[in-house]
């Protein structure tokens, strides 16, 4: 079990008073808070290791290099993955994923097919929209009323040109948790490779790479309790043998001549330059933080905050209060993003026409929304959480979020409510 | 009440009762903005005669900083020479909206003015 009140002494910014009130984080989507333990990891390595790691012949550095690489075989042991597969260390979920659609789309021909879906964050749409320069062409698995992946259209969008099937393992708006396994098999029964962004799970919940049986997935570490700067991409070694590294410079070389050089083995033929060796130190030690929690108990924590939000939704019925995501809490993440009132895209001519001279929309703008609930110090995110075509297909122009995580307690969702319920107050027209 | 309570109280009020909302029909010219970030759109309809701004509306749709900045700024423009109004600088507005507001915020409270300040740009 997780008591949010005893892990929040871990977290020195939560000291912090704003208006001498505390701070309710409720923008865990966006980033997490670092524990002490993260933070302390990161200066020991300054004050105690501080070296460049590889071939540096000298203690410091055989000792950086060491703690550099025992990170990566922690980070990999966290995600499961077996001696098959390997995590490269990147910037962030959106830097795996451009990796990945750059260098593996190498083999792609025109005509050949990329299957994403309609809930996808810019980072696993944007970097295959690329691809359409060569002829790639995109598809795209809808939603169902339920607010879910609709498999059986993923059934029908296979073809043999199918080559990538590159799908979130949880919606960063919706929540949605995604069957990420039955995927996995129908993109292999198809011959394509499956491709998971897990920025919204691996920090959430129990995420095993062997298991998912997906050939990369990526994520950051920010959004794990580590550092920003830090991210992860997991993949087949096989594959990434086969790929073209992603930038060249040191370290990613074996041999390099005027014309022309070799690469260096996987995972550091992906690694060009001197890494973020204080971020990888640091998202171990987030590893470590959070496989002592352990992420059985990290979900049915945050499976209850939400299952607690959706309760006090249906029990206050705050005027114009709507959410987007399943009620089905087996598949919704910690996650409720919502509005009060409708908060249609702009038209013009609709506006003249529907309203004729005066605003008389019941909506309040998510940034007011957010801007409200700040002055309660209650921090959530409004705008389209860089997932504009789901925020089309929701008809809607933006929304507000509140992303739970280990450190909330059912008084912060209890805050929230209070706070979206004083300001539909404060707007009502 | 604060003096940021009662600013509040009258963004609110140019929120729910903006003033020149509408379309000109002889208009001189129009002109619609917008911040892809939020959806804050805005669009603003011109009377211009004898380099004077006869008269200004405005529609829109966003949030309450965007509209009631408008709302304010048609009144604060509406009759005055076309020059004088190009001289008004950006602090005016964010003075007329008068509650501190974060960068983020301050581009929605500035749509009005960007947008009128193009609108204006080929006129004398």
């Amino acid at each position: 079990m997780i008591n949010a009140l005893t892990i929040k002494k871990d977290f020195p910014i939560f000291s912090r008073k704003i208006d001498g009130r505390p701070i309710i984080y409720l923008d865990n989507a966006a980033t997490t808070q670092k524990p002490r333990q993260v933070v302390e990891a990161i200066v020991n390595y300054y004050y105690n290791f501080n070296s460049n790691i590889h071939r540096g012949i000298y203690r410091l550095s055989e000792e950086a290099t060491d703690l550099y690489e025992k990170s990566r075989e922690n980070v990999e042991g966290f995600i499961g993955a077996g001696k098959d597969g390997t995590v490269v260390f990147v910037r962030n979920a959106t830097e795996a994923l451009n990796l990945v659609a750059a260098e593996y789309s190498r083999n792609l021909e025109p005509g050949d097919e990329v299957i994403l879906s309609t809930m996808e964050h810019h980072s696993n749409l944007v970097p295959w929209q690329f691809l359409q320069e060569k002829g790639v062409v995109l598809k795209f698995v809808d939603l169902t009323p339920d607010w879910e992946l609709n498999m059986d259209q993923l059934e029908t969008l296979l073809t043999p040109r199918t080559k990538v099937v590159s799908i979130t393992h949880v919606s960063n708006v919706l929540g949605t948790i995604n069957p990420v396994k039955e995927i996995g098999k129908m993109a292999h029964e198809n011959s394509a490779i499956f491709v998971l962004d897990g920025a919204q799970s691996v920090p959430h919940m129990p995420v095993d790479v062997s298991t998912i049986g997906c050939d990369f997935m990526a994520f950051s570490g920010h959004k794990m309790l580590g550092p920003s700067g830090i991210g992860g991409l997991y993949g087949r070694k096989d594959y990434l043998d086969h790929m073209h590294p992603y930038m060249g410079g040191g370290e990613m070389i074996k041999q390099v001549w005027k014309e022309h050089a070799t690469w260096n083995d996987v995972p550091q033929k992906f690694e060009a330059g001197t890494p973020n060796i204080e971020g990888a130190i640091g998202l171990s030690a987030a590893v470590d933080y959070l496989r002592n929690l352990g992420m059985e108990n990290v979900r049915s924590h945050e499976r209850e905050l939400i299952g607690y939000a959706l309760e006090l939704e249906e029990d206050l019925k705050i005027p114009g209060l709507r959410s987007y995501g399943p009620r089905n809490l087996d598949v919704r993440g910690g996650v409720y993003t919502f509005n009060i009132g409708d908060i249609p895209t702009f038209d013009l001519e609709m506006e003249m026409m529907s309203r004729g001279i005066r605003i008389t929309g019941n909506g309040i703008h998510p940034h007011d929304v957010a801007q409200s609930l700040d002055r309660d110090n209650i921090a959530v995110r409004s705008g389209h959480h860089c997932a504009m075509p789901l925020m089309n297909e929701l008809g809607v122009a933006a929304t507000s979020r509140a992303s739970f995580y280990i450190y909330n307690a059912r008084e912060d969702v209890e805050k929230l409510f209070d706070g979206i319920r004083m300001t539909e107050r404060a707007y009502a027209k | 009440m604060t003096d940021d309570d009662l600013q509040i109280q009258l963004i609110l009020d140019h929120y729910k009762e903006p003033r020149n909302y509408g379309k000109i029909q002889n208009e001189t010219t129009s002109i619609t903005e917008a911040n892809p970030v939020c959806g804050d759109t805005l669009h603003f309809s011109l009377l211009i005669e004898s380099g004077r701004l006869v008269d200004i509306r405005f529609v829109g749709q966003g949030c309450s900083i965007s509209q009631a900045s408008a709302s304010m700024l048609t009144e604060y423009v509406k009759g005055r020479p076309v020059s004088d109004i190009k001289t008004i600088k950006p602090e005016v507005v964010l003075g007329l909206i008068g509650i501190e507001l974060g960068p983020a915020r301050e581009k929605c409270a500035l749509l009005s003015y960007n947008a009128l300040m193009k609108a204006l740009a080929p006129y004398n």
